[in-house]
């Protein structure tokens, strides 16, 4: 509970009297210092050379595709920031923004909420918890391709299982796979199926909340609800912020159960506007359209959207969450 | 409401050092009305089981029926058949799918969990003065999003006239993922100095240090790491479409996108071969669910709290 990813670099646990043993007045290293510094950076060379292969050019190489031209079968042409104007001016670019925006601020807070609730039940279920965070956890193991299919089956408008369920309750559900008001819905409440990693996070981080301080709350009369919101949620503050920025960043990433249900791969070529995510469409312009170069530039917008989203994350956090033995 | 979930139940690791509680004031009324509440949080966890399960459930039960039952709902089908799976088999490469599949993630998985324990280990043990500056440009690819080095790295791979191969679905995992890195390096920390001096001592390489001492002492989060990759690279659509092209070499979900499309709503309309192939896709993740179920449930925990 004692840390972010963020929090972890500058304190990196180093043994008390340790670090810096053995290294010699300005610099220079004693032989055994100059043998483990050897050792332990064979030992991450893998990730180094990983990293710049496959993260650091990447980067870079993409920030400047993004200024060219480029169909993959010719060289690349240099057009300066034209296709960052293309991108300003086209109606796709922002129909893509909007649905992702839409589809992220339905779905984070609607998963992580029930999210929420399931550990927090969960967590009552005394012997019985065990089996029942099996049960909800299952169905993450399907592949989003998968979910997709029974998205389209079990929330089809005239047939579905969902809509049968609902008429039982004398409520008339809508076209969720077809109206394109009803697509972005439909989505977030099949990605609550997979909500079971984020209860299994939720309800470790509600066991490691000391039982006395309930105990102590209890004698001096305070309720359920009362110690649910001053000593629970406080107390996992972290787990939510941590399963939070999680989902927010992967909202924002949506593709498979999208792509699978409603875009043609390969040959077909069948879309649906309105299920159009921006990682889709930079997808279908690099890699169907071949216009490698605008995907570039469509690939460094998201890269920067993420950022400015989690930044503002992480400074919202510094206000709400608890952490415990924190130094700040 | 919460206080029989410690003392008298199952106790998490980490609660069971907690002092019992004091003696409660509660007698009488508020006993039974804590045991009715106590019914009703089993009662709607039974319920939202059979809402997280019955999807699973109905697919299996979907995939035996004839082509007009597909959608009647009905848990156990009428008229039982096993034609959709004859007509899959027939219809579509599954038998090379799935060794495709099976290929590509035993590599993905292995290649991962060695060399991220390999990475992990080196930030883990030693002390260099490169180490915090690495680590911290370890933990900030974690936040980079997949799709800005899309493109480019398939250009590489291009380049290298990969593209179409199986070696772009798995070959990456060679350099170690910042996510196990980091999940390794937590266990590695955890594991005490002293045998370690020890072997050193005793003249033993630091090769062997870590591939016969820490690497053994550090099993469940090298399973662990194994089965997390797994279940990625098993599920993964968006890379074997950015690579295969040939049907032949298609891993099961690229298939199943093949499939949605020739049977599903932009094609032919058979459900009942598109649910038959959703399941045999499902169904190996289902198993390395159960065959590492303790791993699963742990692992995650573990990921969220210290994370």
């Amino acid at each position: 509970m004692s840390t972010v990813p963020g929090a972890v670099v500058p304190g990196l646990p180093t043994r008390p009297g340790t670090t810096r043993a053995g290294r010699a007045p300005r610099g220079r290293l004693t032989a055994r210092a100059r043998h483990e510094r050897n050792a332990g950076l064979a030992f991450v060379s893998p990730w180094v050379v990983g990293f710049l292969v496959f993260t650091a050019w990447p980067i870079l190489y993409s920030l400047y595709l993004s200024l060219t031209d480029y169909d993959v079968l010719n060289d690349p042409t240099f057009v300066g920031l034209d296709n960052y104007r293309r991108m300003a001016a086209d109606p796709q670019v922002r129909l893509a923004l909007w649905n992702t925006l839409q589809y992220t601020v339905l779905q984070v807070p609607l998963y992580v909420v029930v999210a929420l609730a399931l550990a927090l039940l969960l967590h009552q279920a005394g012997r019985a918890r065990g089996f029942f965070r099996t049960a909800f956890f299952v169905p993450k193991m399907t592949p989003p391709v998968a979910v997709g299919v029974l998205l389209l089956m079990l929330f089809n408008g005239q047939y579905g299982l969902v809509n049968k369920v609902l008429a039982v309750f004398g409520i008339d559900g809508p076209s969720w796979t077809t109206d394109p008001v009803w697509i972005k819905p439909g989505l977030a409440l099949v990605s609550l199926w997979g909500v079971g990693s984020a209860v299994v996070i939720l309800l470790a981080a509600l066991q490691d909340v000391p039982q006395d301080l309930h105990d102590a709350a209890r004698v001096d009369g305070a309720g359920w609800w009362r110690r649910t919101w001053t000593i629970t949620l406080p107390m996992i503050s972290g787990a939510l912020f941590f399963v939070t920025v999680v989902n927010t960043i992967a909202a924002f990433q949506m593709f498979t159960e999208a792509y699978s249900a409603y875009f043609g791969a390969g040959n077909s070529t069948y879309s649906n506007d309105a299920a159009l995510f921006y990682v889709i469409y930079l997808f279908r312009e690099g890699f169907q359209e071949l216009h490698m170069g605008y995907a570039s530039a469509l690939a460094w917008l998201l890269f920067v959207i993420i950022m400015l989203v989690t930044a503002v994350q992480l400074l919202v956090s510094r206000r709400l969450v608890y952490y415990e033995g924190d130094q700040r | 409401m919460s206080a029989p979930a410690t003392g008298t139940t199952t106790v998490p690791a980490a609660a069971a050092s907690v002092p019992m509680p004091p003696p409660r004031a509660v007698r009488g009324d508020d006993r039974r009305r804590r045991r009715w509440l106590r019914g009703v949080v089993v009662a709607a966890l039974v319920a939202l089981t059979v809402v997280f399960v019955y999807p699973l459930v109905w697919l299996l039960s979907a995939s035996f029926k004839p082509r007009s039952e597909v959608f009647d709902n009905r848990l156990v089908p009428a008229h039982p058949t096993l034609q959709n799976y004859l007509t899959v088999w027939e219809s579509a490469p599954l038998a090379l799918w799935l060794g495709n599949t099976l290929v590509v993630t035993a590599l993905a998985a292995t290649a991962v969990t060695v060399s991220s324990a390999l990475v992990a280990w080196g930030f883990a043990h030693y002390r260099f003065r490169a180490r915090g500056p690495l680590f911290g440009l370890v933990l900030a690819t974690m936040m980079l999003p997949g799709a800005v080095t899309l493109i480019p790295t398939f250009l590489i791979w291009n380049q290298l006239g990969l593209v179409g191969t199986h070696v772009p679905l798995w070959a990456g995992n060679l350099f170690g993922s910042a996510f196990y890195i980091f999940l390794l390096r937590q266990f590695f920390l955890g594991l005490p100095r002293e045998p370690f001096e020890a072997a050193r001592l005793d003249g033993a390489s630091e090769w062997t240090l870590f591939w016969r001492i820490a690497v053994p002492l550090c099993k469940p989060a090298m399973v662990l790491t194994f089965l997390f990759e797994a279940q990625a690279s098993w599920t993964d659509l968006m890379r074997p479409l950015v690579y295969l092209q040939d049907s032949a070499t298609f891993t099961v979900p690229r298939g199943l996108k093949a499939v949605i499309d020739q049977f599903g709503p932009g094609g032919e309309s058979q459900w009942e071969v598109v649910v038959t192939a959703s399941v045999i896709t499902t169904v190996p993740m289902i198993l390395l669910f159960f065959a590492g179920q303790r791993y699963f449930v742990q692992g995650i925990s573990t990921t969220g709290s210290k994370g």
